[in-house]
């Protein structure tokens, strides 16, 4: 006898612990299993994009502070390469050093939250996301001491950043990067080898890679998905070609690939932040710019890989001080175009930790 | 001070003549508030407890502003939720939603009427003891499932029917690995197992001990398979729509089941009150918090399982080794010679770690994927 079922819609979010923000999902549930899911944003827009057109070219930097929260330097490093590029600004080389440092810096921050916040999904309560928000903190402070703040730094300046770093900066940071492989370690032992996660993320949410492609994602989720694709690499902007570095990827494109790829970015990131420490130049961290830029007649994109994916800046001018148009590529939207296809089928349980692994920032996606 | 109490009161009891008309409702009355005064204590030093260690474990400090140590801490939040205000939604089902609390309280309640404190102190020595503990500790199952049902809210109602799913399925290989228990003592009497326990029968069921722990954290829904209030994926579950005193009730059932949970797989494989030196009570409080800090330990650590896999570990792992567990100890109880305990005890260690090993190469969970 076949019983009359019906599918129920679930609404998870915009309040709800495991939504990263702000995010909705509205889940046709059959049982327990997943038949449709609409995503729906929207509900942080500030009108990031269009403010930046009533502001100077400098006014815009504090702006995109409040794009990805949990990578500001990288936000300010996109920003001010477009500018550069604009306007064809040179950067001394210290300031170039130093923006490298910070952007991988901050690439570890944004992992860590990640992982955690992944790992948390999965269940294991608060227990990793502490130690990881533990690791977080030391990197903050080093940002505390460059800028002065510890969520929006507004550090980076078109021609270099706002001012050189402290005497005290360069030892903390060689301190952080000899105790901060043990604390890899210290999260792989943790978990990573543990029989109820890999249970619960292998072969979890698979993102193929046609899709992967297609649905034009970047960054960790790109690179689970077994696409050796890194703009570091691709195209090199400030002096990554400088450094020596590996790109993980993944093999099936499943959660525990997403989280592997970055706990193994962590550990390239540490290897940059070593050849650039060695490396770093004295001298002047910024160029004669002056306050008011009026870059010539034209148009600019600048990408950079942030910890997210593909993060870039299209910048128009029209001889003005303010920019004519600017346009932000927030990796973590593109990223989350795939949501649909990764988590039907699976349960509501899944779907969280597939959201979770996908890894977005709410302050991006609505702008 | 108490100890002392409990001595006198014991010789007190036992001073009455056996036929006096009010020594049953004396022994009634004073067992009730015993347990009632325990529970409530012992729940609020658990919660206390599992913060502090959490927090330990978390690398932070966990509640330590109100009172020494954070001790009052428990209190204060009691006095939070009794002065909050009551939220009925709308479209629920008054009385079930009235209900729910009462329904899951009252039987971890009951539970403790079999629980030997020490040598006969218990309010009821009933000769079916487990039997009663086993049936009535899944009626908190019904109150659960009536708020889940009568919140009329969607995460509330998949929290709930997680919450039957597994109570029956994890009920079987519960029941199964007590019988392995119960087979070697010879009694379902709580307080006549503890007797039979002159070597404490984790050592002579290892495997049974083993079952019955992880049975009995899916059973109370401790992590790791706390589904049915898995705050990642459904805020609260079952008591999503609850505030104020019903939640703090709700709160209450969760720790007075860890704490029952506790007390039974002390009774049943740690040796209960039995112990050398400091007084029986003691011994059993102390083995309680022992092994509700195993559960706030796999608690910190472990990620949750899924729904799909809560049900095959009950059904393809625990049942097969609970069977298995059952019939190796009907073979042991039938021909094993009394004057070699230890020798058992290092072949069922043995058997244990063979099976459990063997099994779980044997053990596969699926993708979990639906195609659609």
């Amino acid at each position: 006898m076949a019983l009359r079922t019906e599918s129920f819609v679930l609404n998870i979010g915009p309040q709800h612990p495991s939504t990263h923000g702000v995010f909705r999902m509205r889940a046709t549930l059959d049982g327990e299993v997943i038949v449709d899911l609409e995503p729906v944003f929207g509900y942080l827009h500030r009108g990031i994009e269009k403010l930046a057109e009533e502001r100077t070219y400098t006014g815009v930097i504090p702006l995109t502070d409040r794009l990805d929260y949990l990578a500001s330097m990288s936000n300010n490093l996109a920003y001010v390469l477009a500018v550069e590029k604009l306007a064809g600004i040179k950067v001394p080389e210290r300031a170039e050093y130093l923006r490298v440092i910070m952007a991988e810096l901050q690439r570890i921050a944004s992992h860590l939250i990640a992982v955690g916040a992944f790992l948390n999904d999965c269940g294991a309560f608060m227990t990793p996301i502490l130690y990881m928000i533990r690791e977080r903190e030391k990197i903050l402070d080093l940002f505390d001491m460059v800028s002065g703040q510890r969520l929006t730094y507004n550090y980076m300046r078109v021609g270099g950043v706002s001012q050189d770093v402290p005497d005290e900066f360069l030892p903390a940071l060689d301190k952080f990067v000899k105790e901060m492989p043990g604390w890899i370690d210290e999260y792989d032992q943790l978990l990573a080898e543990n029989e109820i996660l890999l249970a619960r993320s292998k072969g979890v949410g698979i993102l193929s890679k046609e899709l992967a492609i297609n649905v034009s994602a970047s960054g960790p989720v790109l690179r689970a998905s077994g696409v050796k694709w890194d703009i570091r690499k691709a195209d090199p902007y400030s002096i990554y070609g400088r450094f020596e570095f590996e790109i993980p990827t993944g093999m099936v494109g499943d959660c525990y690939d997403r989280y592997w790829v970055r706990v193994q970015e962590m550990r390239q990131s540490l290897r940059i932040i070593k050849q650039a420490m060695g490396q770093i130049p004295s001298g002047a961290v910024r160029s004669e710019v002056p306050h008011i830029i009026r870059p010539p007649v034209g148009e600019a994109y600048s990408h950079i890989e942030a910890p997210k994916g593909e993060l870039g800046f299209y910048l128009v001018s029209d001889n003005s001080i303010a920019p004519y148009r600017c346009h932000i590529r927030a990796p973590s939207l593109l990223n989350l175009t795939a949501l649909r296809d990764m988590i039907i089928g699976w349960k509501v349980a899944d779907a969280i930790i597939i959201f979770g692994s996908i890894d977005i920032c709410m302050g991006e996606i609505d702008r | 001070m108490i100890l002392n109490f409990s001595r006198s009161s014991m010789q007190y009891l036992q001073t009455l003549p056996p036929d006096w008309p009010g020594g049953f409702w004396w022994h009634w009355l004073v067992f009730t508030v015993i347990i009632i005064i325990f529970l409530l204590a012992l729940v609020m030093g658990f919660i206390w407890f599992e913060r502090r260690a959490l927090g330990r474990m978390q690398a932070r400090l966990g509640p330590n502003r109100v009172g020494p140590l954070g001790l009052l801490q428990p209190v204060a939040d009691a006095l939070k939720v009794l002065i909050k205000e009551d939220i009925v939604p709308a479209k629920a089902d008054k009385l079930v939603h009235w209900l729910a609390p009462v329904v899951a309280f009252v039987p971890v309640l009951m539970i403790f009427a079999v629980i030997p404190f020490q040598d006969g102190a218990l309010l009821a020595d009933l000769n079916i003891g487990i039997l009663y503990v086993v049936a009535i500790s899944s009626v908190a199952t019904v109150g659960i499932f009536m708020a889940g049902w009568g919140s009329s809210n969607k995460y509330s109602l998949l929290g709930a029917m997680r919450e039957v799913a597994s109570v029956v399925s994890y009920e079987i290989p519960l029941v199964i690995t007590i019988a392995g228990v119960v087979l070697i003592a010879g009694t379902l009497s709580l307080n006549q197992i503890v007797l039979a326990q002159d070597v404490p029968f984790i050592l002579l069921q290892p495997l049974g001990f083993l079952l019955f722990f992880i049975g009995a954290c899916a059973e109370i829904n401790r992590s790791p398979f706390d589904l049915l209030e898995a705050d990642s994926e459904l805020t609260a579950g079952f008591h999503t729509e609850y505030s104020g005193m019903k939640f703090a009730m709700f709160y209450l059932v969760e720790y007075a089941e860890a704490l029952a949970m506790s007390a039974i797989i002390t009774t049943l494989f740690l040796g209960g009150w039995r112990g050398p030196l400091l007084p029986p009570w003691l011994w059993f409080l102390i083995k309680v918090v022992v092994v509700f800090f195993v559960m706030v330990w796999t608690r910190t650590t472990l990620p949750r399982v899924r729904i799909d896999q809560l049900m095959a570990l009950a059904w393809k792992f625990l049942l097969p080794l609970a069977l298995i567990n059952l019939l190796i100890t009907a073979i042991e109880v039938l021909t094993w010679p009394v004057a070699l305990p230890w020798v058992m005890i290092l072949v069922n260690i043995a058997i244990m770690a063979v099976l459990v090993v063997l099994w779980s190469k044997l053990f596969k969970l699926g993708w979990g994927r639906v195609e659609i």
